[in-house]
C-alpha cells in the first residue's frame, strides 16, 4: 500500500516537473522568437541604413542608391490623414457605446460588430475601399489608402474608448450632474477628461496597429515612384514599398526593404512601449 | 460652464416674479436640444460600424456576382485556376487557407497555454509584467516584418535543419511518409504555417492568461489544499473552469491566421495547385489577392471578390463564434 501510494506520487510529481518544465520552454520559445527577429531586423536594417535612406526617393529597378524619402512622406500622410478621420469618430462612437447604449440592443449588437472588425482581414477592407473608392474614382489615391486605415483604426479607438470612459466612477458624472451640466457636458468635460490617458492609449495603439499594415494599402494607395503629396494620387508608402522591394531580385531595393522595415518595427515598437508606459503613470496618478 | 453662470445670475437678480422658471425653463430646454443632439450624433457614429460591415459584405458580393453566376456553388470546391481559359474555383485557395491556419493553431495552441501557464502560476511576479509584454510587442511587430523575417532568415533554417531532417527519417515510413515528400526549399504551407503561429500566439497567450486570472482564488487554493501539484490544478481545474474563454481565445486566433496576408505570402510558395505534401507550396485566399489582384481583368477580377467574400465569410463565421464563447465566458464568471 504504502509503496504504492509513493509511486503514485512520484508519477504525479513527474508530470508537474515535465508540464512546468514544457511551460517555461513554451514561454522561452516565445521570447527567442521575438529575440530572433529583433537581432536580424537590427542586424540588417542597420546595416543598411544612412543618411541618403531619408534624403533620397525610392530607385528605379536597376539603379544604384536611392531612399525611401517618398515612401517615409508618404506613410507620415496617409496614416495621419487617416488617425484625423477616426479619432473623432471613433471616441464618439466609443462615447456613444458607454453612455448612451448601456442596454439597447443596438448598441450591444454594434460592440459585438466592432470586436468581429477588431481582427476582420486587412486585406478584405482593402477590397472594399477599392471597390468604392478606386474603381469608382478610376485612380489609386492615397485617400483611398487613408480609408482603408481608418476602417482598421476606428474599431481600436472605439472599443478602448468605450472600455477607458466605463472605468470612470459613476460617482463622478452624478456630481456633475447634480451641479446641472447637461449630459453632453457631463460626458466631454468630466468623464472623456477622466478617461483622457486610456483613450490617447487606445490612440497611440490603433497608429502603431496601422502604421504596419500593408495589405489594405496595395490596392488602394498602390505605390509610385515619385515623391509626391498629392493624396489624390497613388502614392508611395513604407509598407508597400518594403513588400516590392524585399520580393525583387535587385540587392539594393532588398537593402532598402529592410532599413524600411527596421524604421516602421522601430515605430511600432516605441509607439507600443510609449502607449503603457503613458498610462501606466497616469493611472496611478 | 456658461449655463452653470447663467443659472446662478438669474436667481441671484430678481428682476420680476416668474423670470427666473422661464429663463430655468429655456435653459432646460436648450440643453434637453443640445443633449439630443449629441446622442444622435454619437449614435450616428456608432452605427457606421454596421453601415460599414453592410457596405462590405454588399460590395464584395456585387463585384463577386459573375463568378458565383457562372460558377454556382460548385465553385467552393472545383479544382481550377486558370487565368487564360477563365477557369476558376476556390477550392486551392480554400485547402491552403485552412491547412495554413490549421498548422498554426496545432503549434500555437499549446505554446499559448505554456505561456499562459508561466505567466500566472510559476513565474515570480516581478517579472510577470515584463515578460507579458515582451510576448505582447510579438504581436506588434507588423506581419510584413514576419514575412521578410520568414523569407530570408526563417526558410533557410528551417530547410537546413527540420526539412532535412525530418524528411530522412520520416519521408519513407508507409502511410505518412507523403506528408514529408517533396522539395525542401523551406518554402511552403508548412513554413507559412510555422510563421503564422508566432503570430498569433501572443493573442491566443493573451485570451488565455486573461481568463486564468480571472479564476477564483478560492478554487485554486482548495485544490491545492487537497494536494494538487500546480500542473494538476491548472489542467484539472483552472483550464475546465476557463474552458469557454480559452476556446474563444483559440478561434479569435485562428480568426487572424485565416485573414493573415503578408506573412504568408512571402512564405507560402504561391504555387496554385494543391499541396501534395507539408512542404509543398500552396497558396491562401488573402495571398491570391495578394499577388493577383494588380493584374486582374474581367472574370479573373471578379473571382478575386469572391474569394475575398469567401474570407470574409469564413473568418467572420468563426471570429463571431469566438467573441460569443468568450462573452459567455465572462457571463457565468459574473454569476
Amino acid at each position: 500500500m504504502a509503496t504504492n501510494s509513493e509511486q503514485l506520487y512520484g508519477k504525479r510529481r513527474r508530470a508537474n516537473q515535465i508540464g512546468l518544465v514544457l511551460s517555461m520552454a513554451a514561454m522561452a520559445l516565445g521570447l527567442a522568437a521575438l529575440l530572433w527577429i529583433l537581432v536580424v531586423l537590427f542586424g540588417n536594417g542597420l546595416a543598411a541604413l544612412d543618411w541618403a535612406i531619408f534624403t533620397n526617393d525610392t530607385p528605379a529597378p536597376g539603379s544604384e542608391g536611392g531612399g525611401l524619402r517618398n515612401a517615409m512622406v508618404g506613410s507620415l500622410m496617409i496614416v495621419g490623414l487617416a488617425v484625423l478621420v477616426s479619432t473623432p469618430v471613433g471616441i464618439l462612437a466609443g462615447i456613444y457605446l458607454t453612455e448612451f447604449g448601456d442596454t439597447s440592443k443596438t448598441a450591444e449588437f454594434t460592440r459585438f460588430i466592432t470586436d468581429i472588425m477588431l481582427s476582420a482581414p486587412s486585406i478584405v477592407l482593402g477590397l472594399f475601399v477599392y471597390a468604392i473608392a478606386v474603381a469608382t474614382v478610376g485612380n489609386f489615391s492615397g485617400y483611398a489608402g487613408s480609408m482603408a486605415l481608418s476602417l482598421i483604426a476606428i474599431p481600436v479607438v472605439m472599443r478602448t474608448t468605450e472600455n477607458m470612459m466605463r472605468l470612470v466612477p459613476g460617482s463622478l458624472r452624478e456630481a456633475a450632474f447634480a451641479l446641472g451640466a447637461p449630459r453632453w457636458k457631463v460626458t466631454t468635460m468630466v468623464t472623456l477628461r477622466a478617461a483622457r490617458s486610456g483613450v490617447i492609449t487606445g490612440l497611440l495603439l490603433a497608429v502603431a496597429r496601422i502604421s504596419g499594415e500593408t495589405a489594405p494599402l496595395l490596392f488602394t494607395a498602390l505605390n509610385n515612384q515619385f515623391y509626391s503629396t498629392d493624396l489624390g494620387r497613388p502614392m508611395a508608402n513604407l509598407p508597400v514599398v518594403i513588400f516590392q522591394f524585399a520580393m525583387s531580385p535587385y540587392e539594393n531595393w532588398i537593402r532598402l526593404a529592410w532599413a524600411g522595415a527596421l524604421i516602421i518595427t522601430l515605430a511600432v515598437l516605441v509607439l507600443n512601449i510609449l502607449a503603457r508606459v503613458f498610462f501606466r503613470d497616469k493611472g496611478k496618478a | 460652464m456658461s449655463s452653470n453662470v447663467s443659472i446662478m445670475t438669474s436667481s441671484t437678480t430678481p428682476s420680476t416674479e416668474h423670470a427666473p422658471s422661464a429663463t430655468m425653463a429655456a435653459i432646460a430646454r436648450r440643453q434637453h436640444l443640445q443633449d439630443m443632439v449629441f446622442h444622435r450624433l454619437t449614435q450616428f457614429f456608432s452605427l457606421l460600424v454596421l453601415v460599414a460591415l453592410a457596405g462590405i459584405i454588399g460590395s464584395l458580393f456585387l463585384n463577386a456576382w459573375p463568378t458565383f453566376a457562372k460558377f454556382g456553388a460548385h465553385f467552393l470546391w472545383y479544382v481550377e485556376w486558370d487565368i487564360v481559359k477563365e477557369e476558376f474555383g476556390a477550392a486551392i485557395a480554400i485547402v491552403g487557407t485552412v491547412i495554413s491556419a490549421g498548422l498554426a493553431m496545432l503549434i500555437a495552441v499549446p505554446l499559448a497555454f505554456g505561456i499562459a501557464l508561466f505567466l500566472t502560476e510559476t513565474c515570480p511576479v516581478w517579472l510577470r509584467r515584463p515578460l507579458g509584454v515582451a510576448i505582447e510587442l510579438l504581436a506588434a511587430v507588423p506581419s510584413i516584418i514576419y514575412g521578410m523575417f520568414g523569407l530570408f532568415v526563417f526558410a533557410p533554417v528551417f530547410a537546413d535543419y527540420l526539412q532535412v531532417p525530418l524528411q530522412s527519417v520520416l519521408g519513407g515510413l508507409p502511410l505518412v511518409g507523403w506528408l514529408f515528400g517533396g522539395a525542401v526549399n523551406g518554402l511552403g504551407i508548412m513554413a507559412a504555417g510555422i510563421i503564422l503561429a508566432f503570430m498569433v500566439l501572443p493573442f491566443i497567450a493573451a485570451v488565455m492568461r486573461d481568463v486564468f486570472e480571472i479564476t477564483p482564488p478560492i478554487l485554486r487554493e482548495s485544490a491545492y489544499g487537497l494536494g494538487c501539484t500546480t500542473w494538476e490544478v491548472v489542467r484539472k481545474v483552472v483550464l475546465p473552469y476557463t474552458q469557454k474563454g480559452v476556446i474563444g481565445g483559440i478561434m479569435l486566433g485562428m480568426g487572424r491566421a485565416l485573414g493573415e496576408t503578408m506573412a504568408v505570402t512571402f512564405v507560402i510558395g504561391n504555387a496554385n495547385r494543391l499541396p501534395t505534401s507539408l512542404f509543398s507550396p500552396g497558396t491562401s485566399i488573402a495571398s491570391v489577392l495578394a499577388n493577383e489582384f494588380g493584374e486582374a481583368e474581367g472574370l479573373h477580377f471578379n473571382t478575386l471578390f469572391a474569394l475575398g467574400f469567401l474570407l470574409f465569410v469564413i473568418t467572420f463565421v468563426v471570429l463571431a463564434l469566438a467573441k460569443w464563447m468568450i462573452i459567455r465566458a465572462e457571463r457565468s464568471k459574473g454569476a
